[in-house]
């Protein structure tokens, strides 16, 4: 395989790992205000994420690091044609980042009201706007041959773009709310199965409504026709998402929440197997369209991260599963008790 | 206003921002490893409150040095777009290593630093607070290295309408950039000693938990007082490769107009830059200049008159820059042996608790003028000779940087106001008990 095929789909893997693990962070963070009753609802769910969710960012910023470092043109072109939208994504980031920091330093209702709020936008506008930005994508933007972006923030605003961002959104919902069963007990642990129960019917609707517009709406599916044996992909998918309501039936939510990792990787696959080789392709012309063959980092380069990749990526990954075995079990009324709690 | 200000406005702020919580995250976590270790050696519980002190203080710092560091890593695509296509082969793995190498590190095991107290023995508990030391330094390594090609560039070839990469080891060996990091981590090293010793100081003067503060303020000390030495050493060293490589930087910094042997060093001077010369030099040293540069006091120092003026970077920007962080950087050390000779008597020596309690904002000042005059005295280059600031931005609106810009100063603005308030209130609340 080509060096440059092998970084597109290792920059997929990167995207879809982030979105699998700060993705039920996104869930936690939107169903916030929701599902909680109390101050000390709100600081169990918190505390759910509390010891992950930096770690978790940082898949982000290791996948925009790869954006630069492998397809340097597509790093140039894309983050500045989503200029606007992803002001909007750092500053939100920026909010939910101190508000678990801040929220608990100083004990006043008004003060932990602000911070409240700042959790929900703060998760609540990534988890959707990430997904407007990707449905973008798959359709195709407004790039002009110097490589310009002729549109606005409201270009994205599309009814497609929309859409994706309403599947992101769900998708999110659903991990969120399985991680919440996971993470607590009694009372609280009832409201998270039943909103994740409830979500993943709408999950549903949205995930078919997507694809059946994907068909109109981009290229996406020529890929899997002309292999017809990358339907796996999206055949796994499906079987995915049944397996989160099969799981929450038997009420074994892990494996549910594993169902919903699944489902989330293999979603941002179906994308990205379907783009290949375009990584940022133009809906005024295509041969004004990025691709993996013509952004990409010179060989040398492209060898030299892969090998950091190699060895580093397998070391993250192993002390990140320790950190997430380290809290597996579930926050209770004592854990709050801590100092160290937020 | 045009879109190269604004986005240069903009990026000045985000980083000099960073900045402001950047380098105590480096020196605090060295500190509140080392006391955890000695908890974990001696047993001692002083040791343990100290590390939960002193801790808490570092993570409500870490928390903005996080959240600002995330928008730095995506404006070089939002706003310095064809900066980005240009170097991106040797400046894009930079960055991916420093984040696959080193903020992974840091960011889960803080994590299990923060939530895992009773998870883990208390030897692990401390080793991962080593590990996350040890990761931000190694952080600042990576970004400073991609700074220091920004600065200085080797190893590249232009082929293909850009910089490739022909020898990573030559950019990672800059020695520019091995300059740049000594120097940024001995800075932030010190400036973290200022801290802790500063708000050691305030309690002492009102002899509240006089043992605590007078331990924690002694560490402090031994680690100030080396490095307040070891970064004007560095620093001097680090003037010499300037001089060599960036001179039009160094013409700028001392305000140097003709070209000259035994060039003459000014303590203080005010440039003219459209007559090119200075209006007032005060105490003039003949040969100094010279000899900072080259180290040999008749050697040749170039003027700013030989540098075609579009050439120029910023004279008095660089010059006032300078001159504070240097005139800082003389003072530093005087307070750190003052300190020594009083570290057994300190709560009957109210004067100097009194000023290490004024000198703490000394070092941050320092610190943001050093990047000032790196960043400013680079000017016109974006990278040093190879491409210019004004051809990196990228092709966006004159509006969404405006807005963005706005946005950037109001929520900084407020986060910094509550996170100072934040640090300061803990601070001064002071450490809770630990019984038995
Ligand atoms: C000398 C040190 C230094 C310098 C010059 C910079 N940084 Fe920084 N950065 C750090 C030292 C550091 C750190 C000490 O390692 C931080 C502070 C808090 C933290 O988590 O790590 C950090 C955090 C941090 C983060 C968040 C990491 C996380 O979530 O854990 C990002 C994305 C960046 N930085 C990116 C940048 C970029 C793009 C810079 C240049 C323009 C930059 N930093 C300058
Ligand atoms: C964290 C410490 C840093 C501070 C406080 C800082 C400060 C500044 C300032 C004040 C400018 C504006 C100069 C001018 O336009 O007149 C600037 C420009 C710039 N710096 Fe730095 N800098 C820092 C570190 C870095 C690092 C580590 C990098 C690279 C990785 C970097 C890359 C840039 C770039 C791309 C510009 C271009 C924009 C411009 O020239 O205005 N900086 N920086
Ligand atoms: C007293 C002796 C000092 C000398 C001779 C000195 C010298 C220098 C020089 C020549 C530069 C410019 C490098 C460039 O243009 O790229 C620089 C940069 C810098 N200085 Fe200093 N400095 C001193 C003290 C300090 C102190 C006390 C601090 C902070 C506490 C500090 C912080 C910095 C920083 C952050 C930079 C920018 C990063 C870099 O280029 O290394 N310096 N210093």
């Amino acid at each position: 395989m080509e060096l440059q095929t092998i970084w597109f789909f290792l920059w997929g893997l990167l995207w879809a790992v982030f979105f699998m693990t700060d993705g039920f962070d996104f869930g936690i963070g939107t169903l916030y205000p929701f599902i909680t009753k109390n101050n000390e609802e709100k600081r169990i769910l918190i505390n759910a994420m509390g010891p992950l969710w930096d770690g978790n960012e940082v898949w982000l910023i290791t996948a925009g690091g790869v954006t630069f470092a492998a397809f340097p043109t597509v790093y140039a072109v894309m983050f500045s044609s989503l200029y606007s939208a992803l002001m909007l994504i750092l500053f939100a980031l920026i909010l939910r980042g101190v508000s678990f920091e801040f929220r608990g330093k100083i004990d006043s209702p008004g003060w932990r009201q602000a911070w409240d709020a700042c959790i929900f936008a703060g998760s609540f506008a990534p988890a959707l706007l990430f997904g407007v930005a990707f449905a973008n994508i798959f359709k195709g933007l407004p790039i002009d041959q110097n490589g310009i972006y002729q549109g606005t923030l409201f270009t994205l605003l599309n009814p497609y773009g929309l859409l994706g961002g309403l599947l992101f959104l769900m998708l999110f919902l659903v991990h969120g709310a399985l991680w919440l069963a996971i993470k607590t007990e009694g009372d609280l642990h009832e409201r998270a199965a039943n909103t994740a129960n409830k979500m993943w019917w709408i999950l549903l609707i949205v995930a078919v409504v997507f694809l059946i517009s994907s068909w109109f709406e981009t290229k996406l599916y020529d890929n899997f026709i002309a292999s017809p044996l990358l339907f796996a992909f999206p055949l796994l998918n499906v079987l995915a998402l049944l397996g989160i309501k099969f799981f929450l039936r038997e009420k074994a939510y892990f494996k549910a929440w594993f169902s919903s990792s699944l489902t989330i990787v293999l979603c941002t696959f179906f994308g990205v197997i379907g783009l290949f080789p375009n990584m940022f392709p133009s809906n005024i012309d295509p041969a004004n369209s990025l691709t993996a063959f013509n952004s990409s980092s010179s060989p040398l380069t492209l060898k030299i991260m892969l090998g950091v990749v190699i060895v580093f990526i397998p070391i993250v990954i192993a002390y990140q599963v320790w950190a997430y075995h380290l809290f597996k079990g579930k926050v209770t009324k004592k854990d709050l008790a801590y100092e160290e709690a937020y | 206003m045009d879109v190269v200000l604004l986005s240069r406005l903009q990026f000045a702020a985000a980083t000099m921002f960073h900045f402001l919580f950047v380098p105590l995250t480096l020196g605090l976590s060295v500190l509140v490893a080392y006391m955890e270790v000695k908890y974990v050696r001696t047993g001692e519980k002083i040791y343990l409150s100290m590390t939960k002190f002193w801790g808490k203080l570092f993570l409500i710092n870490f928390a903005l040095g996080v959240v600002t560091g995330i928008t730095l890593e995506f404006q070089f695509g939002t706003n310095w777009s064809r900066y980005s296509a240009y170097v991106g082969d040797i400046f894009g793995p930079l960055l991916a290593v420093e984040a696959s190498v080193a903020f992974f590190l840091e960011s889960t095991l803080l994590g299990v630093w923060i939530f895992g107290w009773n998870k883990i023995s208390k030897k692990a508990h401390a080793t991962v607070m080593c590990l996350v030391a040890a990761a931000s330094t190694v952080s600042a390594l990576w970004i400073l290295i991609a700074n220091g090609w920004m600065q200085h560039p080797v190893g590249y070839t232009i082929r293909n309408g850009r910089a490739e990469l022909v020898s990573f080891a030559a950019v990672v060996f800059n020695p520019f950039a091995m300059l740049e990091f000594l120097h940024t981590v001995s800075a932030a090293y010190l400036l973290s000693a200022f801290v802790v010793m500063g708000i050691s100081a305030y309690h002492l003067l009102k002899k509240q938990h006089v043992e605590f503060f007078t331990r924690s303020f002694n560490i402090a000390l031994v680690f100030g007082l080396i490095f307040s030495v070891f970064v004007a050493i560095n620093g001097d060293m680090h003037g010499v490769h300037v001089t060599k490589v960036q001179p039009a930087k160094l013409a700028a910094m001392e305000a140097h107009w003709e070209t000259k042997t035994r060039a003459p060093l000014h303590l203080f001077a005010i440039p003219d830059e459209k007559n090119e010369r200075n209006l007032i030099e005060i105490g003039s040293i003949p040969g100094l200049l010279s000899f900072l540069g080259h180290h040999d006091i008749d050697a040749e120092v170039k003027g700013l008159k030989d540098f075609p003026k579009e050439e120029r970077p910023p004279v008095i920007l660089s010059l006032l820059a300078f001159r504070t962080m240097v005139g800082l950087g003389t003072l530093f050390p005087i307070l750190m042996i003052i300190g020594w000779f009083l570290r057994k008597r300190l709560t009957e020596s109210p004067l100097y608790l009194k000023a290490m309690i004024l000198a703490i904002p000394l070092p941050y000042i320092a610190i943001e003028m050093g990047w000032v005059l790196a960043e400013v005295g680079r000017q016109p280059w974006i990278v040093y000779g190879l491409m210019k600031t004004s051809d990196a931005v990228s092709p966006v609106a004159v509006s969404q940087v405006t807005v963005s810009l706005i946005a950037f100063l109001a929520v900084y603005g407020f986060l910094g106001a509550v996170g100072f308030y934040l640090i300061g209130k803990n601070a001064i609340k002071g450490p809770v008990a630990i019984e038995n």
